[in-house]
């Protein structure tokens, strides 16, 4: 494929040829939008990007991408993308996936890779529910949601991933929504420059299984006030939140995670010559 | 024989799985969903909602909790079921060997499945054999009637010896074909399985403990011990495929001989692929090839003396394998040599890898190729065929 200069780049040049399978009228479809433009406004080449997934209808996201992509297993995608950003610093390195891939099978992952703020954007479509799997709750799920696997619903209080991602350390938390599509490609555009761990939550409707998120687009609003940077305002604004404030929540200073003796890396040229006999 | 002690339904096998489960009242059945094995999850919630199902179903966050959660709940000394599939059984692999370790008597279904990567949904036996070291007793089936008798006798087996044990059955052609099952009365199956009631439990009552550091001489007695009850499945399990038998008219065997007779030719295999070779026999028996086939049901521990004594004599095996292990080639193939080696008059074994990553393998196919592979000396290696 020919790559146009960076100034070119237009949100088509982030997208493959394969047809998503994702369902009529899924968020997914918008998320891949707005994730290609905001690429594409940033400037940067696809070979210089890679989209890591681990399982699920949204973790099929690298597949319609033309980037480097990896498609992991079940949960696991924050510990993939962590090696390979280690690895390759100088990648953008994308993790995407739903909330049960990120806060159910790979929960603990997500609290330690916040801690860690490794240089990555932790993209969630989150529709509150298993997908894939044809339905069933997920750690965001409302306790009261009736379904084949837990009839009546599970009675357990919904993950609060902003909270977590707060308290476990993430530099960069947002909220989005994908029927937003310019807005959601801004905040991610922002999430990618920051530096250390982002993770930019989106709303994402499950159409076929939630049909009732539909009406997510009437519920949510703007933030009403910007984001912060300071931590204990952020934590106060997420004790009123009804899950529905889209905006960035809190854009932090800590310095990101790096991978040891990065500071120090010798050019090739020095390396030959401690080589030489 | 559909009587008062049974009633003939229209099943998936997934679904006479789930029955199977609820009529051996387990208390504790943790799960977490995975293609193709949801069906069986969905169908005991239903039973639960109703009220016909009275255990405490928790839906953990991810397999390796679901394992997690069956040991001690099963240590405690009641009933406890799960199912998984392919990547759900691969989570589960270090708790697997705990489990058999602690002597925790769980029976788990799992649905064959291709392990990633790439990614695939299709039959495919490797992720069971795969754990084939674990110390869980396997059994596989063929159909839905099978699935559903053998969860039953596991419960008794797996509680004789204190043993967990696997009950396999090939994805989608088994979960998901509906077949007609005789489903047992509640009572046939309470008159089989008696109340579990372990020597040993977590009872603060009595305080024991499990999984504690030991020496060597322990860690060594502990292993032999483990073994010394898998030594005695194929007898107990034949017992209570008999007395299942005289309860339901259908029993299983450890292995099933179909047509061996005077056979110049065994097939062996196991799972849903013995129904497409029991075709593949008829049609070469009719065109004069004494054919026949050996099924695998119980794979762990491996029945070697009923092998050995199905097999003495017969000329040729031709050994098909639904999984593949890289590097050594099919599990079966190289567990039946090892099975077979140095006894008289043993057979010449060819095997066959075939119906790896799902491939539908026909009986025509079938028999072409035992027609095609008995005529060379065996090779070393599994071959690869289409
Ligand atoms: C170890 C393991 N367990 C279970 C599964 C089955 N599985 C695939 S996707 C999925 C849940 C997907 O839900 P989510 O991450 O919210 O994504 P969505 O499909 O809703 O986009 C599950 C349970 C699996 N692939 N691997
Ligand atoms: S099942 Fe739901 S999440 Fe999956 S593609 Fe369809 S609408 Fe999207």
């Amino acid at each position: 494929m020919n790559v146009p200069s960076p100034a070119m780049l237009s949100a088509k040049n982030f997208k493959s040829d394969t047809k998503p399978i994702w369902c009529p009228g899924c968020g997914d479809y918008a998320v891949l939008t707005s994730l290609t433009r905001a690429l594409a406004s940033l400037g940067r080449p696809p070979e210089e990007v890679a989209m890591i997934s681990g399982i699920g209808c949204s973790s099929r996201i690298p597949a319609y991408m033309n980037c480097y992509g990896f498609h992991g297993v079940h949960g696991r995608a924050l510990p993939l993308a962590t090696g390979l950003k280690v690895a390759r610093p100088d990648l953008t390195v994308i993790a995407a996936g739903g909330d049960g891939d990120g806060y159910s099978i790979g929960g603990n992952h997500f609290m330690h890779a916040c801690r860690r703020n490794v240089d990555l954007t932790y993209i969630v479509m989150d529709n509150h529910v298993y997908g894939m799997t044809k339905g069933q709750s997920s750690p965001t799920t409302e306790p009261d949601w009736d379904n084949a696997l837990t009839p009546g619903g599970t009675g357990v209080r919904p993950f609060q991933p902003l909270v977590v991602a707060l308290a476990s350390g993430a530099n960069f938390v947002a909220r989005a929504f994908s029927g937003d599509i310019v807005g959601t490609a801004d905040i991610m555009t922002q999430a990618i420059k920051s530096p250390g761990f982002s993770l930019v939550e989106v709303l994402s409707p499950c159409v076929t299984f939630r049909p009732e998120q539909r009406e997510w687009k009437d519920l949510v609003r703007p933030s009403p006030v910007p984001a912060t940077d300071d931590p204990a305002r952020a934590a106060r604004r997420l004790m009123t939140d009804d899950g529905f404030n889209i905006g960035v929540l809190y854009t932090g200073q800590r310095q990101p995670y790096r991978p040891k003796g990065s500071e120090t890396e010798k050019s090739l040229d020095a390396l030959c010559q401690e080589f030489v006999i | 024989m559909s009587d008062a002690r049974q009633q003939r339904m229209l099943l998936t096998g997934n679904h006479a799985v789930a029955w199977a489960a609820r009529l051996a009242r387990p208390k504790v059945v943790p799960g977490y969903p995975i293609t193709p094995q949801t069906p069986i999850l969905e169908k005991l919630t239903e039973f639960h909602a109703s009220g016909e199902l009275d255990a405490e179903l928790i839906t953990p966050e991810s397999e390796h909790s679901v394992m997690a959660a069956c040991i001690p709940a099963s240590l405690t000394g009641v009933r406890v079921f799960t199912a998984t599939a392919s990547q759900g059984l691969l989570l589960m692999h270090e708790l697997l060997h705990y489990a058999s370790g602690a002597r925790a008597p769980i029976v788990m279904a799992n649905v064959n499945r291709t392990p990633a990567s790439p990614w695939g949904f299709w039959p495919d036996q490797t992720d069971s054999v795969a754990q084939r070291d674990t110390g869980w007793i396997q059994f596989y089936s063929e159909s839905a009637q099978e699935s559903l008798d053998t969860v039953i006798q596991a419960f008794r087996v797996a509680e004789a010896v204190l043993v967990p044990t696997m009950v396999n059955h090939d994805a989608f052609y088994v979960s998901h074909a509906v077949e007609p099952v005789e489903v047992p009365h509640q009572d046939v199956v309470d008159g089989f399985l008696p109340a579990y009631s372990p020597p040993h439990r977590i009872d603060p009552q009595n305080p024991e403990s499990w999984g504690n550091v030991v020496t060597q001489e322990m860690y060594n007695r502990h292993r032999r011990d483990l073994g010394e009850a898998l030594a005695r499945v194929p007898e107990v399990a034949l017992q209570a495929d008999r007395e299942w038998g005289a309860l339901t008219g259908r029993s299983w065997g450890i292995v099933e001989r179909y047509r061996c007779e005077g056979a110049a030719t065994v097939i062996v295999t196991m799972g849903s692929m013995c129904g497409t070779v029991r075709d593949a026999v008829d049609a070469l028996r009719q065109s004069g090839h004494a054919a026949g086939l050996l099924k695998i049901r119980l794979f762990r521990p491996l029945p070697v003396e009923a092998l050995r004594a199905a097999l003495v004599g017969v000329p040729d095996v031709v050994v098909l394998d639904r999984n593949y292990s890289p590097g050594h080639g099919g599990v079966l193939h190289q567990e039946l040599r090892a099975a077979l080696y140095g006894i008289d008059k043993a057979p010449r074994i060819h095997g066959l890898l075939a119906g790896v990553g799902g491939m539908n393998v026909s009986a025509e196919r079938i028999a072409d190729l035992v027609r095609e592979t008995v005529v060379g000396a065996p090779r070393a290696e599994s071959v690869w065929v289409k």
